[in-house]
């Protein structure tokens, strides 16, 4: 119960300007740390999807939904079981690549990883990775002798597996119990 | 038919009800404060300062139960709301704040006046908005009212640049009862936010809670805040006779259940009476109404009520297991919950239980050291005195925690003090808002020397207004509470808790406009209290009161809630 653990927050928000802000400060305001966050639109345009990473136990991780749950502009929060979601990130590495024999070296482990080179310089390869934290810490590591120049990573996004969505049709009893109207 | 933005502004708070604004003008609200004198169903109150205007729209929200409206302009205007919105934020006050700020073009760059005070209130608000179009606005307000008193209620702040309380745009009235239907309201009607809609209790979870009712044989009731909001003073009661079980009182819960009804324990927590805290550690059942096991309550949320399963009702579905955990819950209306309870529920007895309780004291006894009035005194007179139903506002600090103990509150209302945040200042504004909401009740300002001079500025528009507030000052000449936890924590070395400086309260009450007396004995109490309500104007009463007085019994932070370090 105590346990921290990583939770992956799958978070539908009202596509305004401010809305980030809200959910991000809930964080700090509570103090913990956001580990990994990443938002785009979705097929809604009027709605976009917060997938945030963080660390804490299991009652902190339930406090932290609740809260969610009581902004106006969230429309639905869902801890997504690592077991049954798909959680991808991107990650772009520039590496330093001064020789023909390096570069090539590069592209070698680049195959291995499935990654895709997508900018060559004189000096320089930009590979493109996509995957989990594991493949990106191992990538990392083995690039890390030649020289690492500039990493970026998107953040994780994640999904569950199979039909369930986030939609509250389909989310557990309990959770969308919300009862009538009163206003 | 086509309007500016500050008269669409009037006509959304004509749709709400609102009759009443507390503000403050300024530069950048100054449309809206034009618009406001062709609105003279609006009736605006003007304080000192808008700290005060917003704990008036406060007490008034709270004495009332209908929402506050305060006005302020941008910059200092807004900024100064803030301690005021923290306050209704915490106790669940529904309010709605009007700020303007600068015109649209020079928002952003560091304008004459401007805060971003969307940005300062975010923590402290349900939600708040800027507009920044015309159309915009009415959809806004409706929404803004919407959110403040629904479910768990509290506030929400409008801020409107300058430009859009002057451009023009169509307005069509719209019925309150339509507001949900269409617009931004509608949409999120429609959606799954929790927190906007009153929670149906499950059946299966009234059913548990009967049985769990049923197998006690201690149960305790412990009556917070929640049953204020929902005014569920009747169906506590009855659900209290019904199990036949005492009840202890949170500083929020206080009006909430009958003070002089016998299954009252008084206070519970830290300042709790033995009654309440000893039966919070016996019991083997404790249902909290409303209470959210604040540190003030739940000192120590790892024994506290060791003995029992505890049940939370609550409105706030996030307030179940945030503080203390508990063995079953109930999401819903205090009032709609306990309704369906005591239509199930069949008559208990737990005299042997009771007769346990109620052998400790639930209310403290003071002996004056001296000849000066110990606060005993000065609150027996005010309750022998004054009618049954008027309404107390308190500042904080002891004699807020004098007052809690003491007086017997008979209805949810009757109390307006701050309770979570502790805004020490909050009196006088609250008691100003009480009383324009309830012209026809006497209204009460419990204070201490140390808050009243906060915000004493105020005095100038309970002089204005002819508003027939009595203040009671508790004049110890020291920052009580915290010389307290001075004298029983830090050896006694009282650092800066010392108001050895004045100022003479009489004349500062007099200077306002407002008669001020100087007491020393409980005879000279009463004559006041008898000529101020006979005068039926306000009225400040300075009493003398022993510095050294404590509060008791009293609970350490984080202590076990029956180990007094005073009785």
């Amino acid at each position: 119960m105590n346990e921290i653990k990583r939770h992956t927050l799958a978070v539908l928000v009202d596509n305004e300007a401010g809305v980030l802000s809200r959910v991000a400060r809930l964080f700090s305001g509570k103090g913990y740390n956001i580990d990994s966050l990443a938002v785009g639109t979705t097929h809604d345009p009027a709605v976009s999807r917060i997938t945030i990473e963080v660390s804490a136990d299991e009652k902190q991780a339930r406090l932290i939904c609740s809260q969610l749950r009581k902004l106006i502009c969230v429309h639905s929060v869902k801890r997504l079981d690592p077991e049954r979601a798909i959680r991808r990130e991107l990650v772009l590495i520039k590496v330093a690549a001064a020789s023909h024999g390096i570069r090539n070296e590069i592209i070698q482990i680049a195959n291995i990883f499935r990654a895709s080179i997508i900018d060559v310089s004189t000096g320089s390869l930009t590979i493109a990775l996509i995957g989990d934290d594991s493949k990106a810490a191992a990538i990392q590591n083995l690039l890390g002798e030649f020289g690492i120049l500039e990493l970026v990573r998107t953040g994780t996004v994640a999904l569950e597996r199979g039909r369930y969505t986030i939609d509250e049709q389909t989310k557990e009893k309990g959770e969308f119990d919300y009862g009538k109207n009163v206003l | 038919m086509q309007m500016t933005g500050a008269r669409i502004l009037m006509e959304c708070l004509l749709e709400q009800g609102v009759d009443t604004v507390f503000g403050y003008p300024g530069g950048t609200i100054i449309h809206v404060y034009d618009a406001l004198l062709d609105y003279p169903g609006i009736r605006h109150i003007l304080t000192t300062h808008e700290q005060g205007a917003c704990h008036a729209a406060d007490g008034y929200a709270r004495a009332t139960g209908k929402v506050g409206v305060c006005f302020a302009t941008s910059g200092p205007g807004a900024t100064n709301l803030v301690t005021g919105i923290a306050t209704a934020y915490v106790d669940s006050s529904p309010l709605v704040c009007i700020t303007c700020n600068v015109e649209l073009p020079l928002l952003g760059k560091d304008s004459f006046q401007e805060v971003d005070i969307t940005g300062v209130t975010m923590p402290i608000t349900k939600c708040n908005y800027l507009v920044r179009d015309v159309n915009d606005l009415a959809d806004t307000v409706r929404e803004a009212f919407a959110i403040a008193r629904s479910g768990r209620p509290g506030p929400v702040l409008i801020d409107i640049p300058k430009n859009v309380t002057s451009d023009m745009c169509e307005y069509a009235p719209l019925d309150r009862g339509e507001h949900g239907l269409s617009g931004r309201l509608g949409r999120l009607m429609k959606r799954s936010s929790q927190d906007f809609k009153a929670p149906e209790p499950d059946y299966r979870d009234i059913y548990i809670l009967m049985d769990m009712i049923r197998e006690s044989r201690r149960p305790l009731l412990i009556c917070g805040g929640g049953v204020v909001r929902a005014r569920a003073d009747a169906e506590l009661e009855a659900f209290a006779n019904r199990v036949d079980a005492p009840v202890g009182i949170t500083v929020m819960g206080a009006g909430g259940f009958r003070g002089l009804n016998k299954l009252s324990t008084g206070l519970v927590g830290m300042h709790g009476s033995q009654a309440s805290n000893m039966a919070v550690d016996a019991c083997d059942l404790l249902i909290a109404v409303g209470c959210r096991f604040s540190d003030r309550v739940a000192l120590n949320p790892a024994n506290f009520a060791r003995n029992a399963r505890v049940v939370q009702i609550d409105i706030d579905r996030s307030e179940i297991n945030k503080n203390v955990e508990t063995a079953h819950h109930i999401v819903g209306d205090a009032r709609r919950v306990l309704e369906i309870l005591n239509g199930k529920l069949e008559q208990l007895d737990h005299s042997e239980w009771k007769n346990y309780v109620f052998s400790f004291k639930t209310e403290t006894e003071y002996d004056g050291a001296d000849d000066r009035l110990t606060p005993s005194q000065v609150l027996d007179a005010i309750a022998r005195i004054v009618p049954r139903d008027a309404i107390f506002a308190t500042d904080v600090g002891q004699h807020q925690m004098w007052a809690i103990q003491h007086l017997h509150f008979e209805y949810s209302g009757q109390l307006v003090t701050s309770g979570g945040y502790g805004t020490m200042g909050f009196g006088l504004g609250a008691a100003i808002g009480a009383q324009i909401g309830n012209p026809d009740k006497v209204v009460l300002h419990i204070t201490g020397d140390g808050s009243f001079r906060m915000n004493a500025g105020e005095l100038a528009t309970v002089a204005y207004y002819g508003l027939p507030i009595i203040t009671v000052l508790f004049n110890n000449g020291a920052l009580g509470m915290v010389r307290q936890w001075q004298t029983l924590t830090c050896g006694g070395r009282h650092s800066q808790t010392t108001l050895d400086r004045g100022p003479d309260f009489v004349k500062l009450a007099e200077a306002y406009g407002v008669p001020g007396r100087r007491v020393a004995h409980v005879n000279e109490l009463e004559a006041a209290l008898r000529r101020a309500l006979a005068e039926g104007r306000g009225m400040v009463i300075d009493c003398a009161i022993a510095t050294d007085e404590m509060v008791r019994p009293m609970v350490n932070g984080g202590g076990n809630i029956t180990e007094f370090v005073v009785n």
